[in-house]
């Protein structure tokens, strides 16, 4: 590595380490001096303002002016010279059920529906069954672990695992290697279309069980010990506790990450790039949207599937919202 | 409607930690029983191994005749009304009742007819619907009461039921639990660590300390006959006096005064002189007994008039006539009644009177 191209930047660092402190604090100094100077009516709701303006500008700036500057992208041809109206969305939404964007928005759907029911159902799983064994905390960060890893390098990891190699020879493989215990032949997985969408979403699924799992345990270590005594004592066994008992009071919990993995299944993306790139009828709309952006330089149809993306998740990010402060006002 | 037995009960969380020790207890069949004891002694553990939700390490518990050691707490068909109510936050006060009849597979009338003639007697009719979270601790408390005497159970447990009562709310709940016993006509085994529920609610006592049972007998059994000086100090509001005393040819001699005792003992033996305050009084009848009491609080509550102070260096507090003009710093002449005077072996802590 070039040490002496670090070293040339040392000015900068040090402009950067002094400067963004100091400008905090002529901003809040500032800031409090303008306060004090207004009348005692006025302070109380012009600070918050002041307080919370650098985070409304930076959300402006780096969120809400994207956001429209796509949608207004998206009414614009390939280059963004000429003006062609919603021709872009007609485009991307013609063709059904195979043109345009509809593969992609159909596994979208098909992440939607198995992916968020896999991790909540194995990250309830794990949740209730490590929550009353001695080695509960090194099996919960086994299957936490994937989460640290970055969803890239999980698609390579499941690339490999899926990997194929003609009947006869070496499994590399892990999964075609385990049909060979059971004297099966190999398959192709990533790369067939009837099963390449499961494959990719039970990889989404392994690296993102243990963020459901840790959510979920804290759910459930939250009930308190007397309320499962007290069904115990009133006759119900462990099964009907967890269905009368314990799930009805993780539900609100339940629909919180079901949401926020409803989002991420919206919003899917690496996975698909990595392993496939869309490839064997496994686009999905975030890809899709690299795609035309990059490949085809077309920036009005990427920003109008961008804008479809976005019509989609606000719906369940709004849900998702409100649902997060209903659990919070139960506490 | 069961006796319940412990019979040679050991619980152990570990090798050295044994929270109850060889408890041996016989519960009549619809008897009021109250475990008493400090906090942390092993009632609550005692009685969760009869609920089934802890083990037993020794020894047998029965219910009527059957050994339940092995038995899961959904088989005892035992009801148990906790400290915290335990009331499931998510159903109504209706499903919160209707809950056990549910997992005994009861049809639906019955059980609504069961659940509304508990709401009926605990008063919960206007409040069927309401989710627990939207009761006071009083009416939480009752839902807990309701959703055990639906059920009609073979024992009734109650751990600290009202400890998270206000004081006015306490009084009244006592009687209603009393009152509730006589109509259901069930075993109630109730942990407290309030001498006065135990005094004022059980047939029996039974008191526990440091996870061995002291002494089993009525209310009014135990406060006349201790059978140890921590029963002694345990029963009773204020607190019997100890006094260190010898023994000598049929009296006692403590620092302050020298008392007849009621049954001799052997000469020399060294103990603790115990007598109640309302032993101590402004009624002089016998010179022998008189005591010399410097005053150093009075507390006058009314109907009662109390002095605290000391008798030849010994602590003492007499019950006195509240009319009796008594102050700080005064010096009484007070008699001391013999027919209660209790006397326990410095070594052995029994009483032996
Ligand atoms: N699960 C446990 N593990 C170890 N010790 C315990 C456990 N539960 C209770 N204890 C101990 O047992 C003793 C008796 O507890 P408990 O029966 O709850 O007392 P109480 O008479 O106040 O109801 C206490 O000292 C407590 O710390
Ligand atoms: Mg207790």
């Amino acid at each position: 590595m070039d040490f002496s191209q670090l070293l040339a930047d040392v000015p900068t660092l040090v402009a950067v380490i002094v400067g963004v402190p100091a400008v905090l604090a002529a901003y809040i100094v500032g800031g409090e001096y303008v306060v004090r100077l207004l009348p005692d009516k006025l302070r109380p709701s012009v600070r918050p303002w002041i307080w919370v303006g650098p985070a409304l500008a930076f959300v402006g700036f780096f969120l809400v002016y994207p956001v429209f500057g796509t949608a207004y992208r998206s009414l614009f041809d390939l280059s963004g010279n000429s003006f062609v109206g919603l021709s872009n969305y007609v485009t991307q939404l013609s063709g059904f059920p195979s043109g345009g964007s509809w593969i992609a928005i159909r596994n979208n759907v098909f992440w939607l529906v198995f992916f968020t029911v896999l991790v909540l159902a194995f990250g309830l799983l794990f949740a209730v069954l490590t929550d009353r064994v001695s080695y509960e905390s090194p099996i919960k960060s086994l299957i936490f672990m994937p989460m640290a890893i970055s969803f890239v390098a999980i698609a390579l990891i499941w690339k490999f695992m899926y990997s194929y190699q003609p009947p006869g020879e070496p499994q590399t493989g892990t999964v075609n290697a385990l049909l060979g215990i059971f004297h099966q032949d190999p398959r192709l997985w990533v790369q067939d279309p009837n099963v390449a969408n499961q494959a990719l979403i039970v990889a989404a699924v392994w690296g993102f069980v243990g963020f459901a799992m840790v959510i979920l345990s804290a759910a459930l270590k939250g009930i308190p010990g007397d309320l499962l005594e007290a069904a115990r004592v009133d006759g119900a066994g462990e099964l009907t506790i967890f269905r009368r008992v314990i799930f009805p009071l993780m539900m609100p919990t339940i629909v919180v990450v079901g949401t926020t993995l409803v989002i991420f299944a919206l919003k899917a993306f690496d996975v698909v790039y990595v392993m496939t790139n869309g490839n064997y009828d496994t686009d999905v709309l975030a890809n899709r949207m690299y795609k035309l952006l990059t490949a085809s330089q077309d920036f009005g149809d990427a920003s109008a599937v961008a804008i479809i993306l976005v019509a989609a998740v606000i719906p369940v990010l709004i849900f998702n919202l409100r649902q997060f402060r209903a659990v919070e006002a139960r506490r | 409607m069961a006796s319940v037995t412990y019979d040679h009960v050991v619980k152990r969380y570990t090798a050295d930690l044994t929270v109850v020790k060889d408890f041996n207890v016989e519960i009549k069949d619809k008897e009021f029983m109250v475990l008493v004891g400090p906090s942390g002694c092993g009632k609550s553990t005692a009685l969760r191994m009869l609920a089934g939700l802890e083990s037993i390490s020794e020894g047998q518990i029965r219910i009527g005749e059957r050994v339940v050691n092995d038995v899961a707490a959904k088989d005892r068909d035992i009801a148990m009304v906790f400290q915290s109510y335990a009331l499931y936050p998510h159903m109504s006060v209706y499903d919160n009742m209707a809950f056990p009849l549910q997992m005994q597979h009861m049809k639906k009338p019955d059980i609504d007819k069961r659940v509304k003639n508990a709401s009926r007697i605990l008063g919960l009719d206007n409040f069927l619907q309401r989710k627990p979270r939207a009761l006071s601790g009083g009416q939480r408390q009752r839902v807990a009461l309701g959703r055990a005497i639906v059920r009609n159970p073979k024992v009734f447990l109650l751990d600290e039921p009202l400890s998270n009562l206000d004081a006015k709310l306490r009084g009244q709940t006592r009687i209603e639990l009393q009152k509730l016993h006589r109509d259901l006509e069930t075993t109630f085994i109730y942990v407290t660590h309030d001498q006065v529920e135990a005094m004022t609610m059980g047939d029996r006592i039974a008191i526990m300390n440091a996870g061995i049972l002291q002494q089993v007998g009525t209310p009014g059994d135990i406060y006349d006959h201790p059978a140890n000086l921590f029963v002694a100090g345990f029963i009773g509001s204020p607190t019997m006096n100890f006094v260190p005393a010898t023994a000598q040819n049929g009296s006692a001699k403590a620092a302050g005064f020298e008392v007849k005792l009621p049954k001799s003992l052997p000469a020399g033996k060294k103990g603790t002189l115990g007598f109640r305050p309302e032993a101590v009084t402004d009624r002089v009848t016998d010179e022998g007994n008189a005591l010399q009491m410097k005053v150093d609080v009075v507390e006058r509550l009314g109907s009662d008039q109390f002095l605290y102070g000391q008798v030849g260096g010994d602590s003492v507090t007499a019950r006195v006539d509240p009319r009796m003009k008594v102050d700080p710093g005064d010096t009484v002449k007070l008699g001391l009644d013999t027919r209660s005077l209790h006397f326990f072996d410095s070594e052995t802590e029994l009483a032996l009177l």
